[in-house]
């Protein structure tokens, strides 16, 4: 899939680290302003998407290729697990066992930070990586798609 | 009373583009317009008249905030069932796609027809 | 505010309508965008900015799904006989459907007087016992994270899933036994350039 015209390519350079830093601080504040994890997670996604469709698959294969994008995915999945299980080490699975401090803070209400991260990680990993699976790696002959069948 | 019965209206078309339609794709777009109506309806369930959002404000005052604000319950729910809704929606097409390649066609009264 | 509330879902109805009888698929695929951005505005008014941001963005990526799995196809409008004993039952149904779901609404609290039993506790104990000011993110993550952690678990195996729907088959020689790749199919000028790896299969 190659890129597109040079028009589109100059807007996307002047928007593509805006809306990287937007996902990141929608998910890193989701404790106290309305986002969280998912909405941080796919907005991270979107603009991996908008440098795919805008520059074509090779730029945006070298900055996350597949192999990273599915390591990615499993990362989060296992961050998130052991933020449960280390729970149990004040009290009951899943307990929110880091000190609070004043509200209105980043830091003031424990592991639901950390829990965000790790799930705007897996989500973010996951759809990129099924837009990959679904419109790059095509398998079928059409005139958008490359034909990459083997059989 | 009367919103509660416009939104099974929308559940209810969905329902229709699901069975009666033979295209595969109308299929699918059946299933997202049904998920739109149930995510409605648990909202809806958890308004409250002139209500503000459940979020903490540092200038507000704790007894106005518990008296105006809506159900946050019905909104956890609701968060976790759109994204579930994405998922499956990627394996669906991801589905339909590979029957494409396999029968050459999408329309579901052939694909019973050939059937391999 | 409840006119405003009416004359969305009536805007949603005729969207959905137009998608479910279009005759062209891109028309359907981007009147049921249009559906979920009708949705968005009402989440907005009904006090749910949170669940506002989710609608939109998935919609978009909803979209571009969608859009790849027709744009690159040819035949796409489908003409033939009605299945009509379908349509028929299901017609049946659907009045005895809104029939009974008409009774059944009765029993509910009012519209806009929510009960909030076990709410009440959650916005008065929220930033004390989590530090949460979201309340809806306290929810998620403190007081029922155990759903989250099943939620996380269902979209993992459903990517996982569409993963090996979409595999591609390495070729079948004879004598060697079947080298079957899972995973992500990757191009053919990355294959050439390194090994393929035997997974179980």
């Amino acid at each position: 899939m190659q890129g597109m015209t040079f028009i589109v390519k100059t807007a996307t350079r002047l928007l593509v680290g805006i809306i990287f830093l937007f996902g990141v601080y929608i998910t890193f504040y989701g404790h106290l302003t309305p986002g969280g994890g998912f909405a941080g997670g796919i907005i991270l996604a979107c603009g991996f998407i908008l440098l795919t469709l805008a520059f074509g698959k090779d730029m945006a294969l070298g900055k996350l290729s597949d192999f990273w994008a599915s390591l990615l995915d499993n990362v989060g999945a296992l961050a998130f697990w052991s933020i449960a299980f280390f729970g149990y080490t004040a009290g009951y699975f899943f307990m929110n066992f880091i000190e609070k401090s004043q509200p209105f803070g980043l830091m003031s209400s424990g592991t639901i930070l950390f829990s965000n991260i790790a799930i705007g990680v897996k989500v973010f990993a996951s759809i990129f990586a099924v837009f990959l699976a679904l419109t790059i790696f095509g398998r079928f002959v059409s005139g958008l798609v490359n034909a990459e069948d083997e059989e | 009373m009367l919103i509660y019965f416009l939104n099974s209206i929308l559940f209810v078309l969905g329902l229709y583009c699901l069975i009666a339609k033979k295209h595969l794709v109308k299929k699918i777009i059946g299933m997202v317009i049904m998920e739109y109506a149930i995510n409605l309806f648990i909202i809806l369930l958890g308004y409250k008249d002139n209500g503000i959002p459940p979020i903490l404000l540092p200038e507000m005052n704790r007894a106005s905030f518990l008296q105006h604000s809506v159900d946050p319950l019905p909104q956890a729910l609701v968060l976790t069932s759109i994204v579930i809704g994405l998922s499956t929606l990627a394996l669906m097409v991801a589905i339909s796609l590979r029957l494409y390649e396999k029968y050459k066609t999408f329309d579901m009264s052939e694909i019973r027809r050939l059937r391999g | 505010m409840l006119f405003l509330f009416y004359s969305l879902l009536v805007f949603c109805i005729i969207g959905s309508i137009i998608a479910i009888e279009a005759r062209n698929i891109l028309a359907s695929v981007i009147s049921t965008g249009v559906v979920g951005m009708g949705l968005s505005i009402m989440f907005l008014f009904l006090g749910a900015p949170d669940i506002a941001i989710v609608q939109v963005v998935v919609e978009i990526i909803v979209l571009i799904i969608l859009i790849r799995s027709t744009v690159s196809i040819d035949n796409t409008a489908i003409t033939g006989h009605r299945d009509t004993f379908a349509i028929l039952s299901s017609l049946i149904f659907f009045g005895l459907f809104l029939v009974f779901g008409f009774m059944a609404f009765r029993g509910l609290p009012p519209f806009g007087e929510p009960l909030m039993t076990i709410s009440s506790q959650y916005l008065q104990n929220s930033v004390n016992d989590t530090g949460a000011s979201n309340v809806i993110m306290g929810i998620l993550l403190d007081y029922r994270a155990y759903d989250t952690l099943g939620e996380a678990t269902v979209i993992f195996t459903a990517i996982l899933g569409s993963f090996v729907v979409l595999r591609i088959r390495g070729k079948k020689k004879k004598e060697e036994a079947d080298k079957v790749r899972v995973g992500i199919p990757i191009s053919k000028e990355l294959e050439a350039s390194k090994k393929p790896e035997e997974v179980v299969g």
